[in-house]
């Protein structure tokens, strides 16, 4: 019990450095592959100082409440996730955020912003799937939806459900916006709608959103951590260099693909889903 | 053995208020007095209600056989039968659709053959007439909760209704109010009923109902949209009549509750009247290929909607298939029909996402989700019928509560339409409110809806239905999509002013006890549970383990959670409330022109911003793939026919 | 880590220019100049920005367009003319529609020469641009712990 409560402050506390050093890592990265020298490390932590003392500008004043809600609900959905509760309910959770931030876009009525919302609940619709079945691999895989027992497994997930790896990747390239699937809000100036679902955010607003993302994302690379961790203690390094390599490829295909529209991506991760998560899960459905 | 008295009362009161309501006629005095009585009636059977599960308690919450001396009562119920028949074949005939009289002779002539000269069993005498138990008297408390709440809004609704948006329909509302309350009579009667002849009976009469409702307003369109829902749904009666029939020379039984034994014991050749009366179910509960009819059924006045066609009649079917559930468990019948609901539940959801009619979202919404309530019973296994058990009593709530309340919205807005709604929040604060928890119920984690899909899919992992689980994850996907795009124009913020309300107390009464009996059940689920679905559970299996789904700490989570996602919005807003901030314009490239509404356009002018959700018509549209999907069902329940056929024979 | 000006975001404003300056200031974000690097980048979106870049002249239909981007930064902002287009006019000063530079319009603190400015410059001009972004934002800070707005400050300037 003690230790779930540590690992939960310790979510709550450290996430948002993790995710903000992942980010860094990230533009890093993306700048040299591009040939170019990028950003310092500590980037996203400059930008995120200077966001939160710039003045306070609004559009609609319900918009920060909204965010506000967006970011606590992403908070406690990461609590549940390593506090060992249930993963469905994290994930159900996890869609409520995402309403809120739907919400804080919306309230505005300007235009820019309402198309990124309207994109975004596309993207949500593209993932949902994919997330729920990722729940019910574990499920079939271990016998339990929670947490704490599913890293109890006394080898690695991944063994047994490659598909919904797959699957789960896939959908990871939409919650991290990342090109080709950035529709919504994009990190690239080179896109047709670039901040999308941001537009009306500024300053403060940003800041809280932005820090949103990196618990999102140091949640979601818990979920893929799901699939290493198992009894045995190496597999946390394991574990760590299957983030980082997942990282990786987020990155290499963000720098290496087009956007594309959003008839095509949800078309792409349905049939992604199905194909790769439906079938591993008729697979488990008929080992068990 | 105890009779409980308040059972014929339930049934028979309703009828004899509907004959006053008709001969009351339609004028201001009169109107005063007809809604009087509707109050009062309506209160009167809430009370009713009580009673019964007062009475049911007194006798211990056990299952009790009611009734089983009342001859007379069957040849009652036969002379119904006929006056049924003899108004569907004056209608049919006076708007030239004779054939669909077939559907109602037919039938009607079979049932009376049956009685009067049918095989007669030997404990006919004897035979239960009425059975009271856990799932009838659930019904029960839905029906007169809802229903009685929904003829109180009715009576505002209705003023509201002839006097702005539809004046020009003639007012008939003695008419209609008698068919309300005959309806409720029906409804009970149908729930409470063992006997096969008069679950019949009042099967008919709902259907009937129905159609007189939908056709309320006269219209061609109406008319047209209100043969549709009767021969559907009489098609339905035809299938039911002959399971019976069939069932009673197989089994020389007219007793609902024979009929799942006889199932359970005899596989194979009993499940042919299961499965004609599965079918007859999948018609009541709009299930594709036959859902057409109750999106048709959206023209009639709001009342009967949420009454009719989303909070109890289309339950009716629901409440046939989880009484059949235990013998349909594990049979080629319940996979067809669970895979009928799943893909139903998808499509309909599909298809929902299309529309931007509030009325016929609201619609596709309710066919989605008793095809999921259809899938639960299909499986028929104890944790997909706790599923069940819990979408169809969070269903009815909030779907009451929508329906109404978009009625409300169509009679101060002028329309109905969900892109009409934008700024609802600050035009018709009060509706617009409900409207959000209401929507938020059907969806949002951790609301109600939420929990019975949650626990439809995981009984669905358990039972390793793989079809059904891949069904219920992508339905729940499309599900959130149009909710939320909805919940988003209702919070957008407008400059128009706010709408003249001439929403009236009584149907403001019944939306917000609506509203606050959404949120108090989500929070008693975990009492719910214990007390009344296990006990439910038990009563329907014979062979009854701990059939909970979810444990119970979740549910307490659940409730947590809820409290929390009330809460945290709550803080941040007081919290925010008071910060100092520049209100600015919104972006638009540097060419608002002030107010957030309009831009400069290329010639310099002032141009309305409109802003608009997506519908997918070209992908998702009904016309797209209504006919499709269609074809796909029809297949299976012709498949599934096929099979018992040819596993009977 | 105080230093706001190691992320100084620019909205990039095109007037009536022959877009020379504005594939300049994309050839910034480019591999070979990589403004990046400072931690530049480019928002698109005045509510995000802090610096704002216009190129080219001021024609009367840009003058609303660019006072309502101008408005629409929070505080605090620095604006860079750039090019001799967003400088004095330029080449189009004389034409029938074209009133002038950028500081017709906003108050424009940074003026980077140049048909068309060369990327070293626009970089150079946006290194001064962001020590200005630093010294305003303390200003700014000092004002936010004062407890007062911006107008009342200017008031106060105002009335000495």
């Amino acid at each position: 019990m003690v230790e779930r409560i540590i690992l939960i402050l310790c979510y709550i506390l450290l996430a948002p450095f993790l995710g903000g050093i992942l980010e860094g890592f990230d533009r890093k990265i993306s700048a040299r592959m591009q040939g170019r020298i990028g950003p310092p490390i500590r980037q996203p932590f400059y930008d995120l100082i200077k966001l939160f003392k710039k003045q306070y500008i609004v559009v609609n004043h319900s918009v920060h409440f909204l965010l506000l809600s967006y970011s606590a609900l992403m908070i406690l959905t990461g609590s549940m996730f390593f506090g060992g509760a249930d993963l469905l309910l994290c994930f159900f959770v996890l869609s409520t955020a995402a309403t809120f931030l739907y919400f804080a876009a919306v309230i505005t009525n300007s235009p820019y912003s309402t198309i990124g919302a309207q994109r975004e609940l596309v993207q949500m619709m593209s993932y949902e799937p994919a997330v729920l079945l990722t729940a019910v691999g574990f499920y079939l895989a271990t016998g339990s939806f929670n947490v704490a027992d599913i890293i109890q497994s006394d080898y690695s997930l991944i063994v047994k459900m490659p598909g919904f790896f797959v699957a789960f990747v896939f959908i990871m390239t939409i919650k991290m916006r990342k090109s080709p699937f950035d529709t919504a809000a994009s990190h690239h100036p080179h896109q047709e709608l670039v901040k999308g679902i941001t537009t009306e955010m500024g300053g403060k607003n940003l800041g809280i959103f932005n820090v949103t993302e990196w618990y999102e994302n140091v949640f979601l690379f818990g979920v893929v951590a799901l699939f290493i961790l198992n009894k045995n203690p190496w597999s946390y390094l394991a574990c760590a260099l299957v983030i980082l390599f997942v990282y990786f490829i987020e990155i290499l295909i963000d720098n290496s693909c087009a956007r594309v529209k959003y008839h095509l991506m949800l078309k792409m991760t349905w049939m992604v889903t199905l194909f790769s998560a439906g079938v591993n899960l008729l697979i488990l459905m008929l080992i068990r | 053995m105890s009779n409980l008295p308040i059972v014929p009362f339930l049934i028979v009161f309703p009828m004899i208020v509907a004959l006053f309501m008709l001969l009351i006629p339609v004028n201001e005095k009169a109107n005063r007095v007809r809604n009087t009585i509707a109050y009062f009636s309506a209160v009167l059977i809430m009370g009713g209600v009580a009673v019964l599960i007062f009475q049911w308690g007194m006798n211990g919450f056990r299952t009790m056989d009611l009734f089983k001396h009342t001859e007379t009562v069957d040849q009652l119920t036969l002379l119904g039968e006929v006056v049924l028949m003899i108004v569907v074949t004056f209608l049919a005939f006076k708007y030239q659709r004779a054939w669909i009289a077939i559907l109602s002779i037919v039938p009607t002539l079979a049932i009376g053959y049956l009685e009067l000269y049918g095989p007669k069993s030997k404990s006919i005498e004897a035979m239960t007439r009425v059975r009271v138990d856990h799932l009838s008297v659930l019904m029960c408390v839905i029906v007169g909760i809802i229903g009685s709440l929904i003829i109180i809004y009715a009576v505002g609704y209705m003023h509201g209704y002839h006097h702005y948006v539809h004046s020009w329909v003639e007012d008939r509302r003695n008419y209609f109010f008698m068919i309300l309350f005959l309806f409720l009579g029906a409804m009970f009667g149908f729930v409470l009923s063992d006997s096969l002849t008069w679950i019949q009976l009042f099967w008919e009469t709902t259907s009937v109902c129905s159609f007189l409702l939908i056709g309320y307003t006269r219209e061609e369109i109406a008319i047209q949209n209100s043969f549709r829902a009767l021969w559907m749904n009489l098609l339905g009666g035809c299938a039911l009549t002959a399971g019976i029939i069939y069932f009673d020379y197989l089994a020389k039984s007219l007793s609902f509750r024979d009929l799942v034994d006889y199932a359970l014991l005899h596989r194979g050749s009993a499940m042919i009247p299961v499965a004609l009366i599965a079918f007859a179910a999948l018609t009541k509960a709009a299930q594709l290929p036959f859902s057409t009819w109750l999106l048709g059924a959206m023209v009639a006045p709001t009342p009967s909607s949420a009454l009719l066609h989303s909070a109890t009649m289309v339950k009716a079917g629901i409440y046939v298939l989880f009484r059949l559930a235990p013998a349909m468990s594990g049979t080629t019948t319940g996979m067809m029909i669970s895979f009928a609901g799943g893909f139903t539940f998808l499509a309909a959801s599909f298809m929902a996402i299309a529309q931007s009619d509030g009325k016929k979202v609201l619609a596709m919404s309710t066919i989605s989700n008793l095809g999921l309530m259809v899938a639960c019973a299909g499986v028929g296994t104890p944790e997909t019928i706790w599923a069940g058990v819990f979408l169809m009593i969070f269903h009815a709530v909030s779907k009451s509560l929508l329906f109404q309340d978009v009625g409300a919205t169509e009679n101060s807005l002028g329309t109905r339409d969900v892109e009409e709604m934008h700024g609802l929040l600050y035009r018709l604060p009060m509706l617009a409110i409900c409207m959000f928890i209401g929507i938020a119920g059907m969806f949002l984690a951790p609301f109600g809806m939420l929990i019975s899909k949650w626990s439809a899919l995981r009984a669905a992992v358990d039972e390793n239905n793989i079809i059904l689980v891949l069904m219920v994850v992508f339905g729940s996907a499309t599900t959130s999509f149009y909710w939320t795009k909805w919940l988003g124009k209702i919070i957008a913020s407008t400059n128009e002013g706010p709408v003249r309300d001439i929403t009236k107390l009584n149907e403001k009464i019944s939306i917000l006890i609506h509203t606050v009996m959404m949120i108090a059940l989500c929070v008693l689920v975990p009492v719910l549970t214990t007390s009344y679905v296990q006990p439910l559970l038990a009563e329907m299996f014979t062979s009854s383990k701990n059939a909970q789904v979810l444990p119970t700490s979740i549910l307490y989570i659940l409730v947590l959670l809820i409290v929390f996602v009330f809460l945290a919005p709550a803080i941040a807003y007081v919290f925010s409330k008071n910060m100092k901030a520049n209100q600015k314009l919104a972006y638009m490239s540097g060419i608002n022109t002030g107010k957030n509404d309009a831009f400069t356009d290329s010639f310099g002018e002032e141009k309305k911003l409109q802003l608009s959700n997506f519908y997918f018509k070209d992908v998702f549209g009904q016309r797209k793939i209504m006919l499709p999907c269609q074809l796909v069902t029809f297949t299976v329940i012709v498949v599934m026919f096929c099979v018992i056929l040819g596993g009977a024979l | 880590m105080a230093n706001v000006k190691k992320s100084p975001w620019l909205i990039h404003y095109d007037g009536s220019s022959c877009n020379g300056c504005d594939i300049e200031v994309l050839a910034c974000m480019t591999p070979v100049y990589d403004a990046e690097r400072l931690g530049v980048e480019n928002t698109g979106d005045p509510m995000q920005a802090d610096i704002l870049l216009i190129t080219g002249g001021i024609n009367s239909q840009a003058v609303p367009v660019v006072k309502q981007i101008y408005d629409q930064m929070p505080r605090p902002k620095v604006v860079v003319a750039v090019g001799v287009c967003a400088c004095t006019g330029g080449i189009f000063k004389e034409c029938y529609n074209v009133l002038g530079g950028a500081d017709v319009v906003v108050p424009v603190d940074i003026y980077v020469p140049g048909c068309a400015a060369r990327p070293q410059s626009i970089i150079d001009g946006i290194i001064q641009a962001r020590d200005l972004f630093q010294k305003r934002s303390k200003e700014h800070d000092a004002l936010v712990k004062a407890g007062k707005t911006y107008d009342e400050y200017k008031e106060e300037e105002a009335n000495g």
